[in-house]
């Protein structure tokens, strides 16, 4: 019961967090918008049992990947949104087409009703010790080669950033 | 020590990672503004030493290791051998070319060494999630190859362009996982095809959640590894791409990429997900008819050689393709045949753009190419060889790899599908035939026939490997043919219960077990 209702609540922060992302014409508010979605997102992964993925999302986006953000912003010193009148394209082909996947999802969702059957929540709990086992075990080989990915990419950055003389 | 830890069954990756570190600490080291020849030729000595390593795998049981991470049997050492081969010959390739261009040689060698360590790895992994980061070091390092030319805007152009779309095909490869990790409940390769086979989820052994999940998943894998090869609906990249990046970074990223891509196709498409085979036949077929004639038209149309050979390069994915949808093991004997076949001659052809261009790539044009029979005889014949080669004259490796796939192909009566591919071989005749009409038939332009053409030792080295490689494949293809099916051999799941398994040579007793495709393309 304590878990719907904080699914509903959450859900709905969440919900109109991106709605307020998309409707608001200055980027910082965007982004700090981002920032409310973000958090919102990890409590419904700590809801799912997944205590991990939640403080992993607080820390790496709501923490890192927004601060980018918001430091990319005022660097640049971006002002308010111009605004267009919006592309043809978009409200002939996307308003339809959204329209037509919500009815989809409706449609599948509905006729299946009875054998999509019932999961608890917080039956998936995956304790964080499993997870650095399976980690450092099993994906050992991937979770090295990860740094020779992350050593070109900083190569990259230097090559590409570099003035040439 | 743990078992499951051979460094043995890692060791070519291992020798290029440390090669690759090696590079980036001697640089600096390095007397500023001078030649980075001695770089290039250290550089060079690690491939060397990653194909030594390779070969030596051959002498180690086949089997899975680092808790079935990678593999290594005789499918995986081919392709090893291959791409380290591809990486050193574009480094002998690059040293004139990076002086000319003013360009540093530290971070060169070191992303094309990293980038080598990711298709290689690409080619042994067994697991999916291994696959995507191996596929990553193999794409963002060419990513950042292709903007080394800092003083010219389509070079730029050239990386952004392939950055961006390439991250968007990695999303569609990585949402294809995340599905078979749902639809089976495993990103190992081998449990993905049990679980398809059976129906029963690893571990649990609960049903399987849905087939249609699964041949999703397939859908959005081939749409990633698509772009990846450059194959027809996700193609349009290529070209740009192509003409801006710098001429020896085409001739690597043109060929070891997609033979590394080519080979995680061959591991999820016949390793995972045979039993799935009816649904993803079709959208092969598709994806090959539509590259052999869109890339096959288009190139008729280039004025630049670049570009030409760019379009060139979707039709050939496209050729290749036709092997993937025989769906038999000649098939995937073709493919791997024709992977190393093209390796070979493209890279010789871009070696000699390359070589050609000069500083600033000023001659790329096809006019430019006018008189070449003259000015510069030796280097005509070559590009000739390689041009001859990509038609897929006989005596050449392209006849080779055009006979076995036709071959295939015919075999598993898609006779639609290899009308369509010798109808474009003949297109495509046109298009490179007039390259080496414009080299022998017409005149030098005024002012550039004085052109010094002087050949250093390395690019020399390179278009004799090149070139000899190509000839020799289309003479004695036998060795490679006959290992390429041994190599195919390992694919199927089947290979994977018995390690110590190995066919005889000569024909496919278990031929018959891959189902085949009963309805159409009659």
């Amino acid at each position: 019961m304590l878990h719907q209702v904080l699914f509903i609540i959450f859900g709905v922060v969440c919900v109109a967090g991106a709605l307020n992302l998309l409707l608001q014409r200055h980027p910082i508010n965007s982004a700090l918008s981002l920032i409310v979605v973000m958090g919102a997102l990890a409590l419904l992964f700590l809801l799912l049992g997944a205590e991990f993925v939640a403080a992993v999302q607080v820390i790496v986006y709501a923490g890192a990947v927004m601060v980018l953000f918001v430091f990319v912003i005022m660097l640049l010193n971006a002002g308010v949104e111009e605004h267009t009148r919006g592309s043809r394209v978009a409200i002939f082909l996307g308003i339809p087409g959204l329209i037509a996947f919500f009815i989809f999802m409706c449609w599948a969702i509905g006729s299946n009703g009875s054998a999509l059957g019932q999961a608890r929540i917080g039956s998936f709990y995956v304790p964080t010790q499993e997870l650095g086992i399976a980690l450092f075990r099993e994906f050992l080989l991937p979770f090295e080669v990860t740094s020779v990915l992350i050593l070109i990419a900083i190569m990259g950055a230097v090559v590409l950033a570099r003035r040439e003389r | 020590m743990n078992p499951q830890l051979n460094y043995a069954l890692l060791l070519p990756e291992i020798v290029l990672t440390v090669w690759g570190i090696l590079v980036m600490v001697i640089e600096p080291l390095l007397p500023q503004r001078s030649t980075q020849k001695g770089l290039g030729i250290f550089a060079f000595i690690g491939t060397l030493a990653a194909i030594a390593a390779s070969l030596w795998q051959t002498t180690i049981p086949a089997g899975t290791g680092w808790f079935d991470m990678i593999r290594v049997d005789e499918f995986s050492i081919f392709f090893h051998v291959l791409i380290c081969c591809i990486s050193a010959v574009v480094i002998l390739a690059s040293f004139e070319y990076l002086d000319s261009q003013q360009i540093r040689g530290g971070e060169y060698y070191g992303l094309i060494l990293f980038g080598t360590v990711g298709m290689v790895l690409m080619s042994s992994a067994v697991e999916l999630v291994l696959i995507f980061i191996a596929l990553e070091i193999s794409s963002i390092s060419t990513y950042v190859l292709a903007g080394f030319r800092r003083r010219v805007a389509t070079s730029a152009e050239s990386s952004i362009k392939y950055f961006l779309l390439g991250s968007f095909a990695t999303a569609f490869f990585l949402y294809g996982v995340a599905l078979m990790f749902g639809a089976t409940g495993s990103t190992s390769i081998y449990i993905i095809a049990s679980v398809l086979q059976s129906g029963q989820t690893a571990g649990t052994g609960a049903p399987l959640l849905s087939h249609g999940l699964a041949y999703v998943a397939v859908a959005l894998m081939f749409v990633g590894i698509g772009f990846k090869v450059a194959s027809a609906p996700f193609h349009i990249w290529t070209p740009d791409v192509y003409e801006g990046a710098p001429a020896p970074v085409v001739a690597l990223m043109s060929t070891g990429p997609k033979a590394a891509a080519f080979a995680v196709l061959l591991r999820i498409l016949f390793g995972a997900a045979l039993n799935t085979g009816s649904g993803w036949f079709w959208l092969v077929w598709i994806s090959a008819a539509l590259s052999m004639t869109l890339g096959n038209l288009g190139a008729l149309l280039q004025t630049n050689v670049k570009r030409m050979l760019a379009y060139s390069s979707i039709a050939h994915a496209g050729y290749l393709l036709v092997a993937f949808a025989a769906r038999r093991d000649i098939g995937i004997a073709a493919a791997i045949f024709y992977a190393a076949s093209y390796a070979a001659m493209n890279v010789g052809a871009f070696a000699v753009v390359s070589h050609f261009a000069r500083s600033g790539e000023r001659y790329v044009s096809i006019t430019d190419y006018s008189g070449l029979g003259k000015r510069s005889p030796v280097l005509a014949i070559t590009l000739t060889i390689f041009m001859l080669s990509l038609i897929g004259i006989p005596a050449t490796g392209g006849f080779f790899a055009k006979f076995y796939v036709f071959n295939a192909a015919l075999k598993s009566d898609l006779v639609w599908l290899t009308i369509i591919g010798l109808v474009n071989s003949a297109v495509a005749a046109y298009y490179y035939l007039r390259l080496v009409v414009v080299m022998y038939m017409y005149e030098p332009q005024t002012g550039e026939g004085k052109l010094e053409l002087r050949t250093a030792p390395g690019m020399a080295a390179a278009l004799v490997i090149t070139a000899a490689l190509t000839i020799w494949l289309g003479v004695a293809p036998g060795r490679v043919l006959d290992y390429a099916r041994r190599g195919a051999d390992h694919l199927r799941p089947a290979a994977q219960q018995q390690s110590s398994f190995r066919s005889p040579a000569s024909g496919y007793p278990q031929d018959v077990r891959i189902p085949q495709h009963q309805a159409g393309d009659r």
